[in-house]
């Protein structure tokens, strides 16, 4: 695909995650530059400068949540790279750790030293089996080298950094449940203000940013902010890595570089829909983005402002391909048995709000549904909105209101008829397998 | 819990001091590694050298999935079944592996080799459907695959 890249830069190769292989690409000069030649709030200007996005779905610039900091206030400071991917469809993140997980150990140290940063956290999911041995791999190997524990290039900057493992929460991937795990406790967000940026992990100030946003950095702080805002669009500055699944031909992580068309990433890069068939919608950007229609995604290209003119966002860049003949009533289905199962039961209308929506969505696809229950469904929706400490709650209702509201006849034909109007299929035809009958009649 | 405490001291010095509480998942991973489960023995053993209530302990068992409070099968076969894994076949493997196995998702294997679980989003849409075992993804899961996988494990 054409577009520009600034991640997915070297060949993958057996040891091309290695320190050897990073030193051979460049690897840890930049730091070396930083420590000689900057002090930390001309790292964090250009950081600004650079208009670099966070990755972790929210879009926020980095710049401004490290302006937050302030530096010298005789009080500890703490960075904490957000691995515990779990969106679902994302899997992007995995690519870095993987495949780079030094560019990572470089950004950390440039953000260390820019927030003047003792001891920074890398918080990986506990599922992760493959990333955590690299990502600890890199870490140790960069101790060895001197380049974590002790001062860099004979500077008073050293930094140190301890891999996290969390043990299966979905609410952790959200900054102040991540820092609520790092402490060793159930994983439950925190009401913000103050913002972690103030008071986060143990009462200090903090910065928690996604891996991808985090590996840009040592990019920005090497070749400069303008060069990064050269890449991309005035707005959405760089590049997004799309993790790309569901009914797609060739699914997998690709760089794309903001403004690249949506339609021709889906039918060209990736191959198109799976087994020659239509598109019906796709989820942009992990299940939490509304769904668009393939009419929808014609005329987008895949920055912030596009997407969102369409009501939906990139978020995480977890993408999902819908062909047609998917039965919606099921998808939902996954979806909200998922948000249920995830609830971590802090907030009271999250905690029974998914449940009601899992239980209303089960009865639909068991035949018992009635008629008001999409409007149930829809009520559930708007009454969580804005009433919990994170977001998830919101973003279960606007992955139900987004389907509901494009795809309100299929629910109605489950509910009247007792059965799907397409099949009750989730999986591509073709596939081996198929639903058991006793599940799709209820 | 006694002969790991060497391990969880080294541990410790990776951390600013202070930070006694952010041990518990980490000590806790690792006595399950190590017994297969967490015993009430842990949980006082635990408290007691981290210094912390044991409260902490029992909620961060119960809050997080990859905990376990009882042993289970030697082989833990967990199958994704949210959208991506749906969409490339996850129920037809979690029926594939509850029919070869002879058992339900949350149950185990009278001779204790497996146990079979579903799970939610894995991270690993792209190669879906995907079944963990233990703690090692098997990613596109096809039947002929599930069936050499059970047939490996099983000797």
């Amino acid at each position: 695909m054409t577009g520009r890249k600034l991640l997915m830069t070297f060949p993958v190769t057996a040891d091309s995650h290695t320190l050897a292989a990073y030193r051979a690409r460049g690897g840890y000069a930049t730091i070396g530059k930083v420590v000689r030649e900057m002090r930390p709030e001309q790292v964090t200007k250009e950081v600004a400068a650079s208009g670099l996005l966070g990755h972790g779905g929210a879009a926020f610039p980095a710049g401004r949540k490290w302006g937050v900091i302030k530096l010298n206030d005789e009080q500890p400071h703490y960075l904490c790279a957000n691995a515990d991917e779990g969106e679902p469809g994302t899997f992007k993140d995995r690519w870095i750790l993987e495949n780079a997980p030094h560019l990572l150990v470089e950004s950390m140290l440039i953000a260390a030293f820019a927030l003047q940063v003792r001891h920074a956290f890398v918080y990986i999911r506990g599922e992760f089996d493959l990333p955590h041995r690299r990502i600890a791999g890199a870490v140790e190997e960069a101790y060895a080298a001197g380049l974590l524990g002790a001062p860099i290039d004979g500077s008073a900057f050293a930094c140190d950094i301890v891999v996290y493992r969390g043990a299966g929460s979905y609410v952790c991937g959200e900054a102040s449940g991540l820092l609520t795990s790092l402490e060793g406790k159930k994983g439950y967000p925190r009401n913000r203000p103050p913002r972690l940026t103030v008071r986060g992990l143990y009462q200090r100030p903090t910065v928690v940013n996604n891996v991808e946003t985090l590996a840009n950095i040592t990019g920005i702080v090497r070749d400069g902010a303008e060069a990064f805002r050269r890449v991309g669009t005035a707005k959405s500055p760089g590049t997004q890595l799309i993790s790309i699944s569901g009914h797609v031909q060739r699914p997998g992580v690709y760089e794309v570089e903001y403004g690249y068309p949506f339609a021709r990433f889906i039918h060209e890069d990736c191959g198109g829909v799976l087994a020659g068939r239509k598109l019906k919608c796709v989820i942009p950007g992990g299940i939490s983005t509304k769904v668009l229609t393939a009419a929808e995604i014609e005329p987008l290209t895949l920055d912030h402002a596009s997407v969102a003119s369409a009501g939906s966002g990139l978020g995480s860049g977890g993408m999902i391909v819908v062909a047609e003949g998917t039965c919606m009533v099921r998808l939902l289905q996954v979806l909200v048995r998922f948000y249920h199962h995830e609830s971590c039961g802090q907030c009271t209308p999250c905690r029974e709000g998914m449940g009601w929506l899992h239980r209303i969505v089960d009865r639909i696809v068991a035949g018992d549904g009635q008629l008001d229950d999409i409007e149930r469904l829809i009520a559930i929706s708007e009454a969580n909105d804005g009433t919990t400490i994170c977001g998830m709650g919101d973003a279960a209702g606007y992955a139900t209101v987004g389907i509901l509201a494009k795809y309100r006849d299929e629910f109605e034909h489950w509910i009247v008829h007792g059965r799907s109007r397409c099949e009750g299929r989730l999986e591509a035809v073709g596939a081996e397998w198929t639903i058991p009958e006793a599940e799709l009649h209820g | 819990m006694k002969h790991l405490l060497a391990e969880f001291e080294r541990m410790r010095r990776r951390f600013p001091p202070g930070f006694e509480s952010s041990l518990v998942l980490p000590c806790l991973r690792r006595i399950q590694e190590d017994r297969g489960w967490v015993a009430d023995a842990d949980i006082d053993a635990l408290a007691a050298y981290l210094d912390v209530p044991r409260i902490q302990i029992e909620e961060v068992l119960s809050f997080y999935t990859q905990f376990r409070r009882a042993p289970i099968g030697r082989w833990h076969l967990q199958a994704c079944r949210n959208v991506s894994c749906s969409m490339r076949g996850a129920e037809g493997v979690i029926e594939h592996l509850g029919e070869r196995l002879g058992i339900a998702p949350g149950e185990t294997t009278p001779d204790g080799n497996f146990t079979l679980s579903t799970c939610e989003c894995l991270g690993s849409c792209g190669t879906a459907p995907v079944v963990m075992v233990n703690e090692t993804y098997h990613e596109n899961m096809a039947p002929e695959r599930l069936d050499a996988l059970i047939e490996r494990l099983s000797t």
